[in-house]
């Protein structure tokens, strides 16, 4: 599985790590392809940063293998792997200038002086810091250190870059500007990037493809719209964006959709098993994808319909969301655009809200 | 070996590499501190430890040098003259020493200032310090000139090579010891309790009493248990201006080693040495103290 | 309201004042032309100065101490550098062991020091030479050293070290291009500190400097026990100056690389 591209192809075979007695990272098996974004999603404690250190080096498994571009590198020490890597505190050497930073892997490699100060300056320019060689890293904001920090960690052409939430201890303004330089940047360099975050929006808006990890465990892999329209199960649908829980059980099948009865109503959801009739199961739907039936808004696909009472009613600038109520108790949320044309729902009033069969998942 | 905490570059890589290879890298800190430790074993571990040892083994192995003590009036007065000392020194450094603590931590532009006067003594040679008593407080020092200035005494009086003179240098000398871990621990009171207390109606007094003094517990029993430790062993302030019979437990084992009277001498080094580490080691079990103490270490 | 202000400042004030006072008494008592210990001194030059200047019998002993420290500057700056890189990563046992050893004589009182030193220095005929005063000042000195550079090493981002090899650089180069630059303050601080700590010591001096290595501490006290001469005065300002010169630069430094 050579990369054929300019980024390596990394495989991990049943990684396991293993402190005491407890496994951080438990059996996780992944395939990530030549030059793709993927990024490990998951909260604390789910692996995702012991997994990167592994593939970085600076852990060892306790089982299982890495293999980069088809070779397997567990025995290889950090300094020989060739990879590139940015940390969450960025981690630029203080006593040394930006240049110095940058020059630091080129030195190592034996590059001559000349080369390595053309380099450099191509790496500034590729972070957009032109000029600023000559400065010390304390003289730079948490956004030009982190650029200093992915110029020095791309400027030996590696082939995979490591990410360990770079943008973590940056403000939202700025980490929104530097998610999609990232994202300019891993399409400049075609090489393939693995990055950490525990923010899902983040991985939602910069990755090809998110392996979400829970307890040590790869939940799901998938592209952002298929973690988000087809989560495989409860945990997945609830730490990426928000979902809505309904209990249900099962009363029939029809091709890939299981009928299921909810709070007295026939409810539909897309469902990739063969659930027994009469099995207790959760259906989950995001809340911007409900509808209140009666407002100005025509269905076109099959829908499923509940009765609800509105327990509370919060606008939130673009959007307006409503803490619903079913009959048996089960709680919900509907998101939708505010606009002064829609009528805003009083606490108390009963609804029918409308949505997607399409929508629905089967967890 | 935690790898998450502090991961080890010298962590072996696995299969591939030599086995002679592997060894060499983990043993990498040992290498560092060995010769530090042995160093430090065989020209000072091992020759306090041998002189010590001649307080059980002269001439054979014996308990009779402790045993003796009990009886021994010299050894009871001056452990008593020593013990006395330094809980007078003592006191005196912490009721002298905590409000310039707090002067410290209080001040703003006078900070570094106040800093600087403290660090100054603090820095000079023991042994200049107490010279410069001795020049205070000698027959024609400016204490005595002074008295006699303001009509307060007609001839000098004898302040010199007395108890006194020891105590008041003493005090000069570990003041510095004192109020530093105060400060330290005064230091880390979060100034929104002050602010709290005085908006729930508290007078400076009672906030003083009842948020700071309890707070900086751990800074004044570090401050009071370092400066005692060091007031016990004290040798060249006490030999320099205390009274010719005012002898301490230091100076007393000083002049049995003059008279190479070793086992008597180490007995009494021992008991030295014992006392000061038992108040330490209780003083590091207090809540905070340990912390005090390794903040305050320079 | 102003009284509640003034009297705490006034009492910190004189307890300031009792601290820095003894201080500037020896160093204008140094000036004084009298012969006696008198102050205020009735005129002033520079006469004592001279006198310590002038005599072999105080010029030998400051020579002595120089070099002494010295010596043990270059000495403890390296053993207790290279242990306090390898302490940080001792297992717990070994470190706590390791950290006791080398921080005792902070605690054990120094008579008890100087004695030991005494009866096994004396068994191998080392009193009473220079090389015995550097070996033993070195062992006080240590502590000062190790204590300094393990909190510059404690300073450093453990991450960058792993960025560094990352990067490509093995662990020796790491340490020497990235850990060593970092703990220069520390190690500087330490030199300092180790050099003061042996220029100044006395207890031990008093023991082992016997007649061939009297060093300039030992000088002094000879000269208090036997007669009150004045150029003791002018001795200890110029230590007092040598101190602070030594002690400030250090203090600097620490402060330099903590921000």
């Amino acid at each position: 599985m050579n990369g054929a591209g300019r980024g390596a192809s990394v495989t991990l075979a049943d990684l396991e790590k293993r402190y005491d007695r407890v496994n951080a990272v438990d059996g996780v098996s992944l395939d990530i392809h030549s030059g793709e974004f993927l990024t490990l999603l998951g909260p604390s404690g789910s692996g995702k940063t012991s997994t990167l250190m592994m593939i970085a080096g600076f852990e060892t498994p306790t089982a299982g293998d890495i293999a980069i571009d088809g070779t397997s590198v567990v025995a290889m020490p950090p300094y020989r792997r060739n990879i590139g890597m940015v940390f969450q505190n960025y981690a630029l050497f203080p006593h040394l200038t930006v240049d110095e930073n940058i020059g630091f892997p080129l030195k190592q490699r034996g590059v001559p002086k000349a080369e390595r100060a053309r380099l450099v300056a191509e790496a500034l320019e590729l972070v957009h810091l032109p000029g600023y060689g000559a400065r010390y890293p304390r003289q730079l904001s948490g956004g030009q250190q982190q650029r200093v920090a992915v110029a020095r960690a791309v400027v030996f052409k590696p082939r995979l870059l490591l990410m360990d939430e770079p943008l973590g201890a940056l403000d939202k303004q700025l980490r929104e500007n530097l998610q999609l330089e990232m994202r300019r940047l891993h399409a400049d360099l075609g090489i393939t990037f693995i990055y950490v975050t525990h923010d899902q929006e983040e991985a939602l808006t910069m990755s090809d493809r998110i392996a979400v990890m829970n307890d040590g465990k790869v939940a799901q892999v998938g592209s952002p719209e298929d973690l988000y329209d087809r989560p495989s199960d409860r945990f997945v649908a609830g730490f990426i964006g928000e979902s809505n829980f309904l209990p249900a059980i099962v009363r029939g099948m029809e091709d890939d959709v299981v009928i299921t009865e909810c709070d007295g109503a026939l409810i539909r959801a897309m469902c990739p098993g063969r659930p027994a009739s009469g099995d207790k199961v959760t259906l989950t739907t995001r809340p911007e994808r409900l509808r209140f039936a009666d407002s100005a808004w025509n269905a076109t696909t099959p829908q499923n319909r509940l009765s609800v009472t509105v327990t509370e009613a919060v606008f939130a600038g673009e959007r307006c969301r409503y803490m619903l109520q079913a009959g048996d108790g089960t709680s919900m949320v509907l998101k939708e655009p505010s606009s002064a044309a829609i009528r805003r729902r009083a606490i108390g009033e009963r609804a029918e809200i409308s949505w997607s069969i399409a929508d629905t998942i089967l967890v | 070996m935690s790898e998450i905490t502090q991961p080890s570059p010298i962590a072996v890589p696995l299969g591939t590499v030599r086995p002679l290879l592997r060894n060499w890298r983990r043993h990498v800190p040992l290498l560092l501190v060995a010769p530090l430790l042995i160093y430090m074993l065989v020209l000072y571990a091992l020759p306090v430890l041998a002189m010590l040892l001649r307080s059980l083994n002269d001439p054979t192995w014996t308990l009779s040098h402790y045993a003796a003590l009990f009886e021994d009036a010299v050894f009871a007065k001056t452990f008593w003259i020593t013990f006395n000392t330094s809980i007078t020194v003592t006191l005196g450094c912490l009721i002298l020493g905590y409000p310039v603590a707090m002067g410290l931590v209080r001040a703003k532009t006078m900070a570094p200032l106040i800093l600087v006067i403290i660090l100054l003594p603090f820095w000079t040679s023991v042994l200049v310090r107490s010279y410069a008593w001795m020049v205070l407080l000698g027959r024609h020092g400016l204490i005595n000139e002074g008295l006699i200035a303001l009509g307060m005494i007609d001839r000098p009086i004898r302040i010199l090579n007395t108890p006194l003179a020891t105590q008041i240098a003493m005090i000069h000398i570990l003041l510095p010891y004192m109020i530093l871990p105060i400060a330290n621990a005064l230091r880390q009171i979060d100034p929104s309790l002050i602010r709290a207390a005085s908006g729930l109606g508290a007078t400076p007094l009672m906030t003083f009493r009842q948020v700071i003094l309890p707070l900086s517990m751990s800074g004044v029993a570090a401050g009071t248990l370092l400066t005692f430790v060091l007031a016990l062993g004290f040798y060249i302030t006490p030999a320099m201006v205390g009274g010719p019979r005012d002898i301490t437990l230091s100076m007393l084992i000083a002049q049995e080693v003059e008279q190479l009277n070793w086992a008597y001498a180490a007995t009494l080094s021992a008991v030295l040495l014992a006392t000061a580490l038992a108040i330490l080691a209780v003083a590091r079990r207090l809540p905070g103290v340990g912390n005090a103490f390794r903040m305050s270490m320079r | 309201m102003i009284l509640a202000r003034l009297v705490p400042a006034v009492v910190v004030g004189l307890i300031l004042f009792f601290l820095a006072f003894p201080i500037v008494v020896v160093t204008v008592v140094s000036f004084s032309e009298a012969t006696y210990l008198t102050f205020p001194p009735p005129a002033f030059g520079f006469r004592w100065y001279e006198a310590y200047f002038s005599n072999p019998d105080w010029l030998n002993p400051t020579w002595v101490s120089l070099w002494v420290a010295a010596a043990v500057v270059v000495l403890a700056t390296s053993l207790g550098t290279l242990a306090a890189l390898g302490i940080a990563r001792l297992p717990k046992a070994m470190r706590i062991f390791a950290t006791g050893l080398i921080l005792s004589p902070l605690i054990v009182p120094g008579i008890v020091v100087a004695i030991g030193i005494y009866y096994a220095y004396s068994h191998y005929g080392l009193v009473g030479t220079p090389i015995a005063m550097v070996l033993a000042h070195t062992c006080l000195a240590v502590p000062f050293v190790v204590t300094s550079v393990t909190a510059s090493l404690s300073g450093i981002d453990p991450r960058l070290e792993q960025a560094s090899l990352s990067l490509g650089a093995t662990p020796g180069a790491t340490f020497w291009q990235v850990t060593l630059p970092l703990i220069r303050p520390g190690v500087l601080v330490g030199a300092l500190f180790a050099f003061i700590t042996s220029f100044d010591e006395l207890i031990v001096a008093l023991f082992i400097s016997g007649t061939g290595a009297v060093t300039l501490p030992r000088r002094m006290w000879d000269d208090l026990r036997f007669q009150i001469d004045p150029t003791i005065a002018a001795v200890s300002t110029l230590t007092i100056v040598l101190t602070v010169i030594l002690m400030g630069a250090a203090h600097l430094l620490r402060k330099r690389s903590a921000a």
